[in-house]
């Protein structure tokens, strides 16, 4: 199998895909960026938390203008996973409203994103609706 | 000894839309001296200049303009806080003069943006040769569009689609409603980019940008300048009864920024800081929103504008829908919002917007508006947030 890299530090490939947030070990605020102390209680150390890879869709918004080289169109949103909020696309969907709505039961999925000179695969991750996501749709 | 009140002597802004002929410091300059003139000064009399241009380059723009305007050797304060610019300019000419450093302010915001596209993801860099890791996400790739959207429609069509999640209601439509009141409103501004009004079915069917935000429902991206002159208590009572009968108080200044709260930097919370916001001033002003006889919020997206209804409590928590349906924000309801015709319509010239929706409520306040005049205005509020975030709100009042 060739080499995979994920697309961001945050998405762990192994054993199954899922985000892994750094959690403040003072607050339990989560962050997924590279931090230098927690925006909440001000703290200095985190520990590694798995997030939750199901949730539901918090907020959408079916993006039709974009920059060039990103297709459109596609579908952008905020996924509750547990409790912790997610930035991602909604994938394996139609992008249009009559099939994404508010309120709907989504699961992590990876994506490729391409094969680098090196014969590297970088894999990137999104939502997909729970309810007939694997129907050939 | 409580700190003087200060009041707005001067205000003025250019017109908003295609200003081919114009730079940035002809237009600032502009402004700068109609409000000069507005208030009956000159740049002697000014104490100290804040001066905001968003996206023109990091050159001083405040010195540029004391350049064609009046060098005095003041000092200048160059701004920056995204949309808030130009309430931040305004804040810091406000806070100068409320601190004794001297009697008299000016804040002018300016920007050139007519024609321009995107303003935030209309551009993504190249994909490498090598997956490399790096930045704040370990990201190996540019992340628009893969994780999520970094365009401000995008943002605030998300914005306005998770308080539909929350408290029901909520459709393309209603969104839609609220981009035609604007547009309708704008009909009545001459100075506003568009004066067109549009139907229900025009503005739906306009090219989609990001749902549920279509094009006439997003913020016009124009030139414009706006610029007050500020004075405190003192200074005003030694001017003419003309200028005195004319100044418009300053009841609340306020800039707040996100405290931190789960979510706020996944997706931008524009709701608590404004609701701080609109808290410290109401209370600094000793007024609630029901005092209100005009309101200019930030409506940079229709999706927004629903959302700080609520924000600002013109309505009860979650009942922003019905509040708008009920025809309250309409210029012949209980609490009319964006007379001016709001960014929707009157233009989004960035760094202006926080001085002009100042202006709009000035000119009501002072019974100026001409055709789109609310009757007997004594007290409006004027709204503005920056993605990042800072929230500008303004309390205003008519001199007793």
């Amino acid at each position: 199998m060739a080499k995979q890299i994920p697309l961001v530090d945050y998405l762990a490939l192994e054993p199954e895909p899922h985000l892994v947030a750094h959690e403040c070990t003072g607050c339990g605020a989560r962050f997924f960026d590279r931090r230098n102390a927690c925006a909440g209680c001000f703290g200095t150390e985190f520990r590694d938390a798995d997030v939750a890879t199901t949730g539901e869709l918090r907020a959408f918004t079916i993006v039709s203008l974009a920059a060039p080289g990103i297709p459109v169109p596609f579908v952008a949103g905020v996924i509750d996973c547990d409790g912790t909020s997610v930035r991602a696309n909604v994938l394996n969907v139609p992008a249009d409203p009559d099939h994404v709505q508010v309120g709907m039961k989504v699961r992590l999925v990876t994506a490729a994103i391409g094969t680098d000179a090196e014969g590297t695969e970088a894999i990137g991750f999104g939502f997909e609706p729970l309810e007939g996501a694997s129907n050939g749709r | 000894m409580a700190a003087e009140d200060v009041w707005i002597l001067g205000i003025s802004m250019t017109k908003f839309g295609k200003h081919p002929d114009k730079d940035t410091v002809d237009l600032a300059a502009e402004a700068t001296m109609a409000a000069l003139a507005d208030g009956g000064v000159t740049m002697r009399d000014v104490g100290i200049l804040a001066a905001g241009n968003l996206m023109g380059g990091g050159l001083g723009i405040g010195q540029a303009i004391q350049k064609q305007v009046g060098q005095t050797g003041i000092p200048v304060y160059n701004v920056s806080n995204a949309c808030a610019t130009g309430a931040t300019a305004l804040r810091t000419a406000i806070m100068s003069v409320k601190a004794g450093e001297c009697d008299m302010g000016l804040a002018v915001g300016v920007e050139k943006l007519a024609g321009a596209g995107l303003l935030a993801g209309g551009a993504r860099g190249a994909d490498k040769d090598t997956w490399t890791p790096s930045g704040r996400y370990g990201a190996v790739a540019p992340v628009d569009g893969r994780i999520g959207t970094e365009t401000m429609p995008g943002v605030f069509a998300q914005i306005g689609m998770e308080y539909g999640h929350r408290y029901g209601g909520v459709d393309f439509e209603l969104f839609a409603k609220i981009s035609e009141k604007n547009h309708a409103h704008s009909t009545l501004n001459p100075l506003a980019s568009y004066q067109k009004r549009f139907t229900l079915e025009e503005i739906m069917n306009d090219v989609m940008i990001a749902y549920p935000n279509t094009r006439p429902m997003c913020s016009a991206n124009c030139d414009g300048a706006a610029a007050a002159v500020v004075v405190n208590d003192t200074k005003l009572k030694t001017l003419s009864l003309e200028q005195r009968r004319r100044a418009v108080k300053v009841a609340a200044s306020v800039l707040t920024t996100d405290p931190w709260e789960e979510a706020c930097q996944i997706l931008p919370n524009v709701n608590t800081l404004t609701r701080n916001a609109a808290a410290q001033a109401y209370e600094k002003a000793g007024i609630g929103p029901g005092d209100l006889d005009l309101v200019e919020l930030h409506d940079c997206f229709a999706t927004a504008e629903l959302v700080h209804y609520d924000n600002l409590m013109l309505c009860e928590p979650g009942g922003a829908v019905e509040f708008f349906e009920s025809g309250a924000t309409w210029r012949d309801g209980s609490t009319p919002v964006n007379v001016s015709g709001g960014l929707e319509s009157k233009g989004h010239p960035i760094a202006a917007t926080g001085i002009a929706n100042v202006w709009e409520v000035c000119h009501h306040l002072r019974g100026e508006a001409g055709d789109r005049q609310i009757e007997g205005a004594k007290v409006g509020l004027a709204h503005v947030i920056g993605l990042g975030s800072a929230c500008g709100v303004h309390i205003l009042e008519k001199a007793a």
